[in-house]
């Protein structure tokens, strides 16, 4: 299958760094801690899922970390002092975080701008209204959310599959399966090919491009969502820079930045990677928690070195067909 | 598909089609016939028209003025999806297609087989084949596309265009980048397809294959339809005569009084110098203190050779030599070094720099060959200024103009002027005439001779094969990326150069690609 080659190489490293970890610090090898692992990077996974269709589209949304910031204030404030029911706060920042989205893909199809530009306008947007809503950190108290904190799936071995792991694992694999067996999942590779020839051939570009944003920013607000279940709070300052771990984990997933090819699956395993450091620097105990962040990026170094090398073979053949041609 | 394979029904009528780009008129009530199920080819030199006409009819231009009608039923497309669901498809040269996907999510992008908003791969998958077998393709359709060759994607995007019902196919230049073999399977797709009822319109600058495949030939030059003719009734000389424009009665031209044959010491030479897929080894002598023409059609390999000759372009076989020495020319550096200069044919992308001024752009080339640590002082770059804006008459005088706001003729001289400075032996000049006015035309000409009498070596390319005769000791006459007739002397004269064009080169075509 497309994209599979770099997300195989992502699972081997995942696989023989959990098994180095694991030598060193048996314990590691528990359901309990791959269960919390699964807890912890819940709301990164779904927000990498989203992330992963806008980079295979050539895209790029920068705005995820603040509309995970704007959903958990609002979240809390909506419920705590606007008294809305949990369920109808969900539905309403889903809602809009889901037009925000939809409006930063029309403003880039329409005046053809670069999206870099276009959702860095987007993060400064949302930051910005969160704090507008309020800039201390607000508690939620609402039963539902220790409802939800309180329900896991008994895993053998004493782990727990939270309810936010859960979501989290549905979202990956419903995100794999849209992106792989659907039209809309084709035409988001085509984009990332080429975007005139997409169109010459007949994809509705403009919708797409307007349907990639929004489903990315509906994803960053239900992590957002998630986040508030995380923290049992909402802060204007939550998931300051996510949307930098969010794209190393979808490049070490495999998915090429300039897009056209990448996947889901490649994406989940890259957030597992960024979070097996995470636990083993927590099983260390000495080193400092930035550690995280160099590991990370020398694994990002790695994985660009590596496509870079995998994009060049790939293209050997064509070049020399090519080079006949003038 | 409902398609009438009754010949003397028109499926594609094109009818006074015009279209203007600012002042340029590009295309001047342009008329083209695509009958059902024959293979025309639609010829012309550079600028003569064809991929406007092409871009008119498939709605990626809007035009000013005409009809196209399909099947009897006007149509105006918007763009080339429109053009598509209309039923006329275009393969370009460089491949339409997404070479990241599967060459089966290629052939099905936007219509695959769903079944509960899935798509069926697997009957997807099946369907390409099939397809594709219909072409002669048995590959594996779940690769991506980018990792089969241009011959494939080109048969793959045929396929796609023929299953998207498409009933007139338009294929600008597609074996340009094909070798022999693959161009065989292309023209027997072509045939497959024409008998099936579906028009193909085929554009080429090879003749060897226009006479192969086409059925009738149209000829535009200039923007203006010049003929359409049956290819078996269309001698070879006569079609370039039509590309060319010229008349049987005009072949006879005043040639200069070329001075007489003295022994000239040789400039530069070259053995058996070539690329493969470029320009097949050619022998080529540059001699002090003459002008060697090359002549040839669009695509021939004239700019190749050029390019090649001045290292613009690396050779893989052969040897070059100055002054008798052996060189290697691997870079436009090494052509510089070795005292070459090179006006392209492009002036405007490759030649001048339009925002700099006349003074800037013409010591260019000598401070890029004197290095950047010995810069030229102002003093220097005002003396060389002056000297060539005299010496060429470059209007307005004035070396602080930016050469933008020249006009052609004399932004065709800050370039000369630019190599002139550096005290070349040898300049290659690639249509040196080309967009310039009738004045500033015949003074270019009277500078090549002058040149020249100062013992500069010159090799010089153009279409205008009155001006070749005019100013040449020798012709060198290109066909199908081969060199394959030197002219010299009494020899050099229109006739003979349009007769070496157009003899019947089956057996040369595509030498040296293999």
């Amino acid at each position: 299958m497309r994209g599979l080659p770099p997300a195989l190489i992502t699972a081997i490293v995942l696989v023989a760094g959990f098994a180095a970890c694991a030598v060193q610090f048996p314990n590691i090898a528990s359901t309990r801690v791959v269960g919390n692992l699964l807890t912890d990077n819940a709301f990164l996974g779904i927000v990498a899922a989203g992330m992963t269709f806008v980079i295979i589209s050539g895209g790029i949304d920068l705005s995820v970390g603040s509309v995970i910031g704007f959903t958990t204030v609002f979240v809390a404030l909506a419920i705590e002092r606007w008294g809305m029911p949990p369920l109808v706060a969900f539905v309403a920042v889903l809602a809009l975080s889901a037009a925000f989205g939809a409006a930063m893909g029309a403003v880039i199809h329409v005046f053809d701008l670069p999206p870099f530009i276009v959702t860095l306008a987007g993060m400064f947007l949302a930051r910005g209204a969160s704090f507008l809503l309020s800039t201390e950190s607000i508690p939620i108290t609402a039963p539902i959310y220790s409802t939800v904190s309180d329900f896991a799936l008994r895993l053998p071995g004493g782990g727990r599959l939270t309810a936010i792991a859960i979501i989290m694992l549905a979202i990956v694999t419903g995100g794999a399966l849209l992106l792989h067996l659907t039209r809309f999942g084709a035409n988001v590779y085509a984009l990332g090919g080429s975007r005139t020839t997409a169109s010459l051939m007949g994809v509705a570009v403009g919708k797409m491009t307007v349907k990639i944003y929004m489903l990315s920013s509906l994803l960053a607000g239900i992590a957002g969502i998630v986040f508030s279940f995380y923290t049992s709070a909402g802060y204007s300052l939550s998931a300051v820079g996510v949307e930098l771990d969010t794209i190393a984990a979808v490049v070490i997933g495999g998915t090429l930045l300039t897009g056209g090819q990448g996947s889901v699956i490649g994406t989940f395993l890259g957030v597992l990677i960024q979070g097996l450091i995470q636990t083993y620097i927590n099983f260390d105990g000495t080193l400092s928690s930035w550690w995280t962040k160099i590991a990370t990026g020398i694994l990002l170094f790695a994985f660009i070195a590596l496509q870079q090398g995998l994009v060049a073979l790939a293209r050997r053949p064509l070049a020399k067909s090519a080079g006949a041609a003038t | 598909m409902q398609n009438s394979p009754d010949p003397a029904l028109p499926l594609l009528e094109v009818r006074g089609i015009s279209k203007s780009f600012g002042a340029v008129r590009a295309l001047q009530e342009v008329d083209f016939t695509l009958r059902a199920g024959e293979i025309h080819a639609l010829l012309g030199e550079n600028g003569a028209g064809k991929s406007t006409l092409i871009k008119v009819v498939t709605g990626v231009f809007p035009r000013d003025a005409g009809i196209v009608r399909i099947g009897g039923e006007e149509v105006a497309p918007r763009s080339a999806k429109a053009a598509l669901a209309a039923g006329i498809a275009t393969v370009y040269q460089e491949v339409n297609l997404l070479p990241n996907l599967s060459v089966a999510q290629n052939l099905f992008l936007d219509r695959q087989p769903m079944r509960f908003g899935i798509v069926r791969e697997g009957e997807m998958r099946r369907r390409a084949k099939a397809l594709l077998a219909e072409f002669g393709l048995d590959i594996d359709v779940a690769a991506p596309l980018g990792s089969y060759s241009v011959a494939v994607q080109h048969v793959t995007a045929i396929a796609r265009a023929v299953d998207l019902s498409a009933r007139v196919l338009i294929l600008d230049e597609p074996t340009a980048s094909l070798d022999r073999h693959e161009v065989e399977i292309l023209f027997g797709i072509m045939r497959q397809l024409a008998r099936r009822g579906i028009g193909i319109a085929f554009v080429s600058h090879f003749l060897d294959q226009v006479y192969e495949i086409s059925d009738r030939i149209t000829v535009l030059r200039n923007g203006r339809l010049v003929g359409e003719r049956e290819t078996a009734s269309l001698p070879r000389l006569e079609l370039i005569r039509l590309m060319l424009g010229r008349e049987l009665a005009e072949t006879t031209s005043a040639r200069a009084s070329v001075g007489e044959h003295k022994v000239r010491e040789v400039c530069a030479s070259f053995e058996n110098y070539g690329k493969a897929g470029y320009v097949a080894p050619f022998n080529l002598e540059l001699r002090h203190g003459e002008v060697v023409g090359l002549a040839g059609l669009l695509g021939s390999g004239r700019t190749e050779t050029a390019r090649l000759v001045f290292g613009a372009e690396r050779a893989d076989g052969g040897k070059a030599r100055v002054e008798g020495a052996p060189v290697r020319l691997q870079s436009p550096r090494d052509g510089v070094r070795h005292g070459f200069g090179y006006c392209p044919e492009e002036r405007k992308t490759d030649g001048i720099v339009a925002e700099l001024t006349v003074r800037e752009n013409i010591v260019l080339a000598l401070q890029a060959k004197r290095g950047l640590h010995r810069p030229l002082s102002r003093r220097e770059q005002d003396e060389i200024a002056r000297r060539y804006v005299k010496m060429l008459d470059i209007r307005p005088p004035d070396a602080e103009r930016p050469v933008g706001l020249l006009s052609g003729g004399n932004q065709q001289k800050v370039l000369l002027a630019r190599w002139l400075a550096t005290s070349p032996r040898l300049l290659v000049l690639d249509e040196p005439t080309r967009g310039i006015d009738v004045g500033a035309h015949a003074e270019i000409i009277r500078l090549i001779r002058e040149l020249c009498d100062d013992g500069l070596s010159l090799l010089v390319i153009s279409s205008e094969l009155d001006e070749i005769v005019t100013y040449s000791d020798r012709v060198v006459v290109l066909r199908d990326r081969a060199h394959v007739e030197e002219l010299a002397g009494e020899a050099v004269d229109v006739g003979n150069i349009l007769a070496a064009i157009a003899a019947d080169g089956a057996g040369v075509a595509h030498e040296g690609r293999a």
